[in-house]
């Protein structure tokens, strides 16, 4: 059940090596903090879940952001009515986005191509308008849903373990804290597991029936096939990963708001795809990566910093050199991202995992290439 | 070979000479340890985190609040002209920094979205060791940023926000708001609109669906109710709408003389020129003119609807054409540095970042507690509103609100607000325990 191939069992473990060194490799970007970090995880696990679905059967989904938002506000309810301790809010928060999920599916699903993907936006969007004004009682609105001091805590209050401290509650993982570091490693940790389960998608009979879906449905019906219970499932068990996201969003920082099921952030996750490359293992969580990257850091760069770092420059070329740049970063980051991820489309439809097999297939045919000139040069 | 075995004497002596060579660091630094919180400056830089949207609904106005810290930081650090360090009373300040030293800022955007917001804020915190956060141009961002800051043991000194959330059921020990809120619209706005309308008025509500909104909607009704108004209905529109003549057709049969919008930002933008294009104060009803009120003004919105804000009457927090000192000199020093006279949105900033320096400066410390204590009931003048309280119980900002109406002939783009009265300090003030909510402890967290 947990074998897997050699050239995967690879693959997973260079990739447990690099989500672990975070700390490490991120310091000289400047994002090797635990806030950044964590978000790096969560998103990455968004967006392997995201691409479950549209990497394997081709069903672009663009209301996934509204699974996030139903996994964070069942944590943080979590929190208020049961306990503090992490697990069973996890635990409810993949339910709870599973069952959502099913009812989502089940409609949508009875349609394909551009059809579905305007459902689950409509889907989306209603939950969003819900939870922002509608449903203020339980999502507290624009506002956002919070923890206060005096939430009930059911389960807490009954096992006596009712935190005395003077300040806000905070999450725990069986009694540790999981603020800060710890934090980052829990999600580091749930993200390779995430992996995992992707992998082993990717190489089951399961994944393989979905990739027939993508390259053709109608065929697949035709030889006695039947279709729809792997496309709910794929689609259930990408919401589930969604909601799990969206429930880690909430355990490292206990605040659920509405924004999060915005269409701009179901449209951002499918960006991630495409930017990583669609239907590829490593893709996805390098387009997370990026984006992130450049909506926390990028977007922080100020003409101020620009100053300092091209001090070196004679004046007139620092403040035009600086003019130029500062219209890219800080405000203009969505320029900058925008740029490239027209970029990459034109030139890399495979996302950067496809730039990346160029880039060694290059490398091969160049240090191939001298043996060969080698060999004929004394023909000549 | 050396002899390694110790008398016992020796053993005693060495004994107690490794105990106080232990305990000694402990008793010396006792003191540092009690007061060690997150991003003690120590001699490191002081930073200040600017978290503003840069892009999104309301990336306008939270550019402006960024010029307004980026000038607040000048005039801290003695460059400029000084601004409102010239007129500020009591001034601790010296125009040499803070406690001596000079204040670094970073940047950071919010979007316009709560998670950006707290994102920013985290790397401000976590990253860049800023020690004070401020900025915002949303209710939902500033509830969002302060709750954060609370648990990082962070001041957060909020920018615009309007709801009463803020400073009410969401309040916390480390945030601070300068601004004022719908509740103390309501009450200010209500005796211009009784001189100006009459005590007998029938109004309809138009309230943008979200928190904000109702607690608009609620504190404009609680206030004109008491003047003797009716209210006909008061009706939720969607956020974001961009066609509002649904919503509008039934204000015409709803036997109503009175319009309140409760939208801000694009919403009203988009709502009060449709009311004015479906003629609605061209109409007669009850025997009156048909009016319309905005209660909740700001210049950047005044431009954008243009014509049809010529005679609207709403409230603002601060107005760059007031006449007082303060506001004068910081009026010229905006318009030397940027080319535009301020809107409310940079002066409350530039105000926020003064205030906080200036308790750090009154503390002696960086230490939150103390600066806090230092913040709660603070009185103060001369910065553009009048005698000002940062109230202890709630960390809301009490000072006059400013009744403005559209200007009919703006003699430029930004003569667009008319002050045609100011509400006391006395009139506005309210008890704070109307809104619930807690502030929570002094004793800041570890980040």
């Amino acid at each position: 059940m947990f074998s897997l191939s050699r050239k995967d069992l690879l693959a997973l473990a260079i990739f447990t090596v690099v989500v672990l060194t975070m700390p490490v490799w991120l310091a000289p970007f400047g994002a090797a903090y635990p806030g950044l970090m964590q978000k790096f995880a969560i998103y990455a696990i968004f967006a392997i879940g995201f691409n479950i679905l549209f990497g394997l059967t081709g069903y672009l989904s663009f209301g996934h952001a509204a699974f996030i938002g139903v996994g964070s506000y069942t944590t943080v309810w979590s929190f208020k009515l049961l306990t503090m301790d992490i697990l069973p809010a996890m635990v409810l928060a993949v339910v709870v986005t599973g069952v959502f999920a099913l009812v989502i599916g089940y409609f949508s699903l009875r349609r394909t191509g551009i059809y579905f993907s305007i459902l689950t936006l409509a889907f989306a969007q209603m939950s969003y308008s819900l939870a922002y004004s509608v449903l203020t009682p339980i999502t507290n609105g624009e506002t956002g849903l919070l923890l206060a001091r005096d939430d009930p805590r059911y389960l807490d209050a009954l096992l006596g373990a009712q935190a005395n401290v003077a300040g806000l509650p905070q999450p725990t993982l069986l009694g540790s804290s999981v603020a800060g570091y710890a934090g980052f490693y829990l999600c580091a940790v749930i993200l390779i597991l995430t992996f995992f389960l992707s992998q082993k998608v990717f190489a089951s009979p399961f994944g393989m029936a979905l990739r027939g879906i993508k390259s053709n449905q109608t065929r697949m019906n035709y030889t006695g096939f039947n279709t729809k219970p792997y496309m709910l499932a794929a689609f259930v068990i990408s919401g589930m990963i969604a909601g799990l996201a969206g429930g880690l969003l909430s355990i490292t920082d206990p605040l659920a708001g509405a924004e999060r099921m915005r269409w701009t952030e179901s449209g951002n996750v499918v960006l991630m795809t495409i930017l990583g490359g669609v239907g590829t293992l490593f893709g996805p969580v390098i387009g997370a990566w990026l984006i992130k990257y450049f909506e926390n850091i990028f977007s922080a760069i100020n003409t101020n910093m620009l100053n300092t770092a091209f001090s070196f420059l004679p004046d007139g070329v620092q403040s035009f050199v600086v003019t130029v740049l500062s219209k890219f970063v800080g405000e203009g980051w969505h320029l900058t991202l925008g740029l490239m991820f027209v970029l990459i489309v034109v030139f890399l439809p495979g996302g950067l995992v496809e730039g990346f097999h160029r880039f060694m297939a290059r490398l091969k045919r160049r240090s191939a290439a001298p043996e060969r000139v080698s060999s004929v040069q004394p023909a000549e | 070979m050396a002899n390694f075995r110790t008398s016992r004497r020796n053993l005693l002596k060495g004994a107690g000479a490794g105990i106080v060579a232990l305990g000694t660091p402990h008793i010396f630094t006792r003191n540092a340890w009690a007061n060690q919180f997150c991003n003690d400056p120590g001699s490191g830089k002081i930073v200040f985190g600017f978290n503003v949207p840069q892009t999104g609904t309301y990336a306008e106005e939270g550019l402006e609040q960024l010029k307004g810290y980026e000038l607040a930081i000048k005039h801290i650090n003695g460059e400029g002209d000084g601004g409102l360090l010239k007129t500020m009373k009591p001034l601790a300040l010296k125009g040499n920094g803070v406690l001596g030293r000079k204040v670094d800022y970073v940047t950071g955007d919010t979007q316009t979205n709560t998670d950006a917001a707290r994102d920013g804020a985290r790397r401000m915190i976590e990253r860049d060791g800023a020690i004070m956060v401020t900025g915002c141009v949303t209710t939902g961002e500033a509830v969002a940023q302060q709750s954060l800051c609370q648990e990082m043991g962070v001041i957060y000194m909020s920018g615009l926000t309007h709801g009463n959330d803020t400073t009410g059921k969401d309040k916390r020990r480390y945030g601070f708001r300068h601004f004022f809120n719908g509740y103390q619209s309501g009450v200010a706005i209500a005796p211009i609109l009784a001189a100006e309308y009459g005590k007998e008025r029938r109004a309809y509500h138009l309230t943008a669906d979200y928190n904000w909104g109702w607690t608009q909607e609620e504190s404009i009704k609680n206030a004109t109710e008491a003047l003797g108004w009716e209210t006909v209905a008061a009706v939720r529109t969607p956020l974001g709408l961009g066609d509002y003549s649904q919503y509008l057709t039934p204000v015409l049969n709803s036997g109503a003389d009175l319009l309140i919008l409760n939208h801000y930002g694009h919403d009203m933008v988009n709502s009060l020129p449709q009311a004015v294009q479906f003629g609605l104060r061209e109409r007669q009803a009850n025997g009156k003119n048909f009016e319309i009120v905005v209660p909740m003004f700001s210049e950047l919105m005044a431009v954008g609807a243009g014509d049809a804000v010529k005679g609207i009457i709403g409230t603002q927090n601060w107005n760059w054409q007031l006449d007082d000192e303060g506001s004068k000199t910081f009026t010229k020093s905006y318009g030397e540095a940027y080319g535009a006279p301020p809107s409310q949105s940079a002066h409350t900033g530039y105000v926020q970042a003064i205030l906080y320096a200036d308790a750090v400066e009154r503390a002696g410390t960086f230490y939150p507690p103390e600066v806090i204590k230092a913040l709660e009931g603070f009185e103060f003048d001369g910065m553009g509103n009048g005698q000002t309280l940062y109230r202890d119980t709630d960390h809301q900002c009490f000072k006059e609100v400013l009744v403005v109406r559209g200007n009919e002939s703006p003699s430029s783009r930004f003569d667009v607000l008319n002050v045609i009265g100011k509400t006391p300090r006395e009139e506005v003030i309210y008890d704070p325990s109307i809104f619930g909510g807690e502030l929570g402890p002094y004793e800041p967290n570890q980040c």
